[in-house]
């Protein structure tokens, strides 16, 4: 755990925990597994999220959906761009993080760097991709009849073992922007960054339970996801055939959305656009009278 | 006029439009001595209460030494304007505030549901105007005006009304239950038809209590009987008025709605137990410049 | 008014709001501006300043350097070497981040731009504070994120920046101008040259020490102050791609005559005579607050004014009632008190020009009615006025007169409103007050406006598109309609 024996000062080693409605808990289940460098070292020991942290997770995600889904899409963009700024303060800790399990110097920072653009991206959307999605349809009658978008409620996020932060930030922002709240199943190989990443949510105004990070084992908490009656979408990345097909499977037991984006659109040098925003929402059609 | 008149002059309105008439009274700045004005008026306009299951003789008589006392250090107070209690509790509270200007108020009609047969609630209320209470504070039967019964309510006012003989009768229309202030507006219109001497949002037993939205509409509602008729009716926010900045943003609201006339405790109160020690803290800070602590006023 | 009034309420209380003054050294005012041009801030070829005053006080606030042509030929030679040079080539998103940048240190500096704005042009610092300053700072949060997007604003259709925009604006909300200018302008790849108002230019010059805080690069954004034959020369300047105005509509056709026959796009937000229609079923007190919020905000100063007012007969008294009493609770005072409701009107010019339309109204025929409110002694005031019993062939009733002037008309039907509210060469903005929604739509469906308020008045928002039909001008600000003004869009042709 000791980084620089070296140092002539013994540094404070962090412990990892969760992030469930705006607190950092222990797993209730008090199992943990291990973070290794590449030669072996150990790094950190993570928690492994159980069914019942996630149960958790949801309840209090459940209770935040109202606010944030009806603040204005200015508000919750100008709360993505504060995670970018407060993701670009804590960058080299990432970095750093990332690097420590053994993905190259330049590889990590560029993929830090993304994503932070990213939720600049996403922040400029917020208050954009009504307009773009919605309309005033002409229909015959004498009807004022309008379609406009609605946030779906719980979306479920599995984010992909790497890019581990580019991943999760891919994801994440266009779900929040679109005024969901989330419950990110994050990478289980690569657990630092996105652990320190629920930090920097807590210090970006984002209220408690919008977002829930969960660290653990994805073979226990995808099933627990997928076959949650109260969890309305799930957003993922780079699943195998498998579990593509196993996340599908238990989604129809309450036709929760499932939205499943290919390893290439989490890559730096791909951008997904408005479409992971456009897919997490629903259309409302509503009619008015028009007459005295 | 008949029932159906004042309902069909009931306006519609706008919530929209009048939070933003109210946000308009939170940005106006009251400083220096136009606010040790209206902290006094504020503290002048107290109905102090106590309704609680666990009230006992001993604490009514605290209130009342509280009502009539007070800060020791401060000299030149005004009083606050009155004590209100349940009925059981009249005949210790006019013992303890004879002849010092304090209103003795009981709440009657089986606050605070109001679920019971009416000739019961007119029994308590005469029983306690017979205990000496000045001030009665009724509440209406919200089940019946939700369910489209206003006649009731009408006419349970009017009976109460008579019952309070010489008393002054202030209706609550328990704001939070009615939820919306269309609503608001009616049972106010019904309520000042009926012979209402003052309309009071809440009980202070339900969520929300009173907000500077409802409190608008039933000033409104006052202010056209008002130049309707020529009738003057008073008004009580209960309930959820913590501090002395929430107290001075209702009496701009009320300057600004009703005038000169109605910045009198004659015409409207404040229900409210923890304002008090809030005004009397803020009355030291402006006039020794320093912020205070609780601990240097007490309790009761 | 048919029967005397009873049972009148007194506002001028015993209790009265003691003045609550924000500090000007808030504002933190140099002695002299000079002209932003190319990142940095150089002295007038000419050598000429001119004072720009305080309208409630009439003390000079600071000299401001007068741009002649040839300062003009140099900010264009600046903004076009940027937008050749940096801007057109930069990747949308970062384009974007300065945007974003921008908007944090207005959010930033805010009390510093109220208390400057209010003190430069006389409006009350409530106003500046909750209005125009968060406006400011979401336009330019709002318009960074487009920056990045513009493939989504018009599908199917490809789009490319103009290049130099030249733009005009006035004295009634100079930084929320200039940021309802620069920013469409920025997002979309245009660089600019933009001229405040000559009587309030201070916002638009701190503007520039934010634009340098943010490192912007150079050229970008160019000031130039200056009076009439500064934005001539703008708008004659042959290497410019756009020009926007926003001011009279005498001066926009003007404006429009000059550019015939040339390349140069344009859009123009000029003036309006909006009418705030009430119907009998409208909720009445919060109409009340619309009409008062309509005409009296900002002095009445704004092109999109509700100046007429349009009752139905059945409930005209009740509400003209309603309305004097809400009247009586405007403070006419010091822009920099927080109490005050309505500030100083901006130039000796114009409180000549609304004095004038006072006496025409009266003249013509119409009852006056103003508030017994005090007014300072120093400065340029006008109290809340009403014109009660205008018809619609009044000049009142047709002219606009930039001022807290309302003019009071009735109706009895439907046709018969829409038809007052639409029979004027202007276009700009109208109120539709019922509780009935589906009369709510027929209206305003037939309100030839580009703004119709449907119980509500006056609301801005950078996500929503402004402008008017006819004379109030064209073209639109805001929302992804706004965005149109500052490119070419073009249709990707050929065969389908």
């Amino acid at each position: 755990m000791s980084r620089n024996t070296s140092d002539k000062r013994l540094m404070v080693a962090k412990t990892y925990k969760l992030y469930i409605g705006g607190k950092f808990p222990r797993t209730e289940s008090g199992r943990t597994f291990e973070a290794r460098s590449p030669s072996g070292e150990l790094l950190a020991n993570l928690c492994r999220a159980s069914r019942k942290d996630l149960r958790e997770a949801v309840v209090v995600a459940r209770k935040a959906f109202s606010d944030w889904s009806s603040r204005s899409g200015y508000n919750r963009g100008q709360i993505l761009y504060r995670i970018a700024e407060m993701m670009e303060g804590r960058a080299e800790q990432m970095v750093n993080e990332i690097c420590s399990q053994g993905v190259p110097a330049t590889k990590s920072r560029k993929e830090v760097e993304t994503a932070i653009e990213r939720f600049v991206h996403y922040a400029g959307w917020a208050d954009k991709y009504a307009q773009v999605h919605s309309s005033v349809n002409p229909v015959t009658s004498s009807h004022f009849n309008f379609s406009v978008p609605e946030a779906m409620g719980i979306v479920g996020i599995v984010a992909p073992n790497e890019p581990s932060i580019l991943g999760l930030s891919t994801l994440l922002a266009p779900a929040l922007a679109g005024g969901n709240v989330t419950i990110a199943l994050v990478s289980e190989t690569h657990p630092l960054a996105p652990a320190t990443f629920a930090e920097i949510l807590h210090s970006s105004d984002v209220p408690s339970g919008v977002v829930n990070i969960l660290t653990g084992f994805r073979k226990e908490l995808l099933h627990d996801l997928s076959t949650h009656m109260d969890v309305n979408a799930i957003l993922a990345a780079d699943l195998s055939p498998k579990e593509r097909k196993l996340t599908e499977e238990n989604s129809a037991l309450n036709l929760k959305r499932v939205v499943h984006l290919p390893s290439k659109a989490v890559s730096a040098t791909n951008h997904p656009g408005l479409s992971p925003i456009l897919s997490l929402q629903e259309t409302k059609t509503t009619w008015h009278p028009i007459g005295t | 006029m008949s029932l159906s008149a004042t309902l069909a002059n009931s306006p519609p309105i706008d919530s929209v439009g009048v939070a933003e008439r109210v946000a308009r009274f939170t940005t106006r700045s009251i400083k220096k001595s136009s606010k040790m004005e209206a902290l006094k008026l504020a503290l002048s306009m107290i109905d102090l209460t106590t309704l609680e299951g666990k009230d006992t003789e001993d604490r009514v008589r605290r209130l009342c030494y509280k009502a009539r006392h007070l800060h020791v250090d401060l000299p030149e107070l005004p009083t606050v304007a009155a004590v209100c209690v349940y009925p059981t509790m009249v005949k210790v509270a006019r013992e303890e505030l004879k002849d010092c200007g304090v209103q003795v108020a009981a709440v009657a009609t089986s606050f605070p549901s109001g679920q019971d047969d009416l000739s019961l609630r007119i029994r308590q209320t005469k029983g306690a105007v017979r205990d000496g209470a000045q001030e009665i504070d009724m509440v209406i039967s919200r089940g019946r005006f939700l369910a489209g019964d206003y006649q009731y309510v009408s006419d349970e006012i009017v009976a109460v009304k008579e019952a309070c003989g010489e008393a002054h009768l202030k209706v609550i229309l328990e704001t939070g239950e009615l939820q919306t202030l269309e609503n608001v507006r009616k049972a106010s219109d019904i309520a000042i038809d009926a012979g209402a001497d003052f309309i009071k949002t809440s009980t202070g037993k339900v969520q929300p209590a009173a907000t500077m939205e409802v409190t608008l509409v039933m000033l409104e509602a006052i202010r056209d009987h008002f130049q309707e008729t020529g009738k003057i009716v008073g008004m009580k926010p209960a309930g959820g008025i913590s501090n002395s900045k929430i107290a001075i943003r209702y009496l701009v609201m009320l300057r600004e709605t009703l005038g000169n006339r109605w910045l009198t405790p004659d015409l409207f109160r404040f229900g409210a137990s923890s304002l008090a020690n809030d005004l009397l803290m803020q009355i030291v800070k402006q006039s020794s410049g320093v912020y205070q602590s609780s601990n240097y006023f007490s309790l009761d | 008014m048919a029967k005397k009034q009873k049972n009148n309420l007194k506002f001028d209380t015993d209790w009265q709001y003691d003045p609550a003054p924000e500090s000007p050294e808030l504002a933190k005012l140099n002695d002299s501006y000079d002209l932003f041009i190319d990142g940095k801030f150089v002295k007038p070829t000419g050598g000429k300043y001119f004072d720009t005053t305080s309208p409630s006080s009439h003390k000079t606030l600071a000299k401001v350097a007068e741009a002649d042509k040839r300062d003009v030929a140099k900010a264009v030679t600046a903004a076009r070497k940027a937008y050749e040079g940096t801007w057109s080539r930069l990747r949308p998103s970062e384009r974007g981040k300065y945007l974003f940048r921008i908007a944090r240190v207005i959010q930033e500096r805010s009390r510093e731009l109220a208390v400057t704005e209010s003190l430069d042009g006389g409006k009350p610092i409530r106003e500046s504070r909750d209005i125009d300053l968060p406006l400011v700072a979401s336009h330019f949060f709002y318009h960074a994120g487009w920056a990045d997007k513009l493939s989504y604003a018009f599908a199917g259709r490809k789009v490319s920046p103009l290049g130099v925009a030249g733009q005009i604006i006035p004295w009634n909300f100079p930084l929320l101008m200039a940021a309802w200018k620069i920013a469409p302008a920025l997002a979309t790849g245009n660089t600019v040259v933009i001229k405040p108002a000559e009587s309030t230019p201070l916002t638009s010059l701190k503007l520039a020490e934010i634009i340098q805080e943010a490192d912007l690069p150079p050229g970008v954004v160019n000031i130039v102050t200056g009076a009439g034959s500064t934005g001539e020369a703008i708008v004659r300047h042959p290497d410019v791609d756009k020009i926007a105005f926003t001011g009279s509509t005498e001066v926009g056709k003007l404006i429009r005559k000059t550019l015939a026959g040339t390349d140069k796009r344009l859009t123009l937000e000029l003036g309006g005579k909006a009418a705030n229609i009430v119907f009998e079923d409208a909720a009445l007190d919060q109409a009340v607050e619309g009409i008062v919020n309509g005409i009296f905000f900002n002095q009445g100063h704004v092109c999109c004014a509700g100046s007429r007012l349009l009752v139905q007969e059945s409930i005209a008294e009740t509400l003209v009632r309603k309305l004097k009493d809400r009247m009586g609770t405007l403070v006419v005072g010091d822009p920099l008190d927080k109490n005050t409701d309505i500030g100083a009107i901006n130039s000796k010019e114009q409180l000549k020009k609304i004095q004038g339309y006072l006496k025409v109204g009266q003249r013509e025929g119409a009852e006056i009615f103003q508030t017994s409110c005090s007014l300072p002694k120093r400065g340029n005031w006008c109290p809340p006025t009403l014109f009660l019993n205008a018809s619609q062939s009044h000049r009142i009733s047709q002219e606009e007169i930039f001022g807290p002037v309302l003019a009071v008309q009735t109706f009895r039907t439907v046709d018969e409103a829409i038809d007052k509210a639409n029979n004027t060469p202007f276009g700009l903005s109208g109120g539709v007050w019922t509780d009935k929604g589906a009369k709510a739509f027929h209206v305003s469906e037939r309100i030839k406006a580009g703004v119709v308020w449907t119980n509500t008045f006056n609301k801005f928002d950078p996500a929503s598109p402004f402008g008017g039909y006819k004379e109030s001008g064209f073209g639109r600000e805001g929302g992804r309609h706004g965005l149109e003004a500052y490119l070419n869009v073009i249709e990707a042709g050929g065969n389908r």
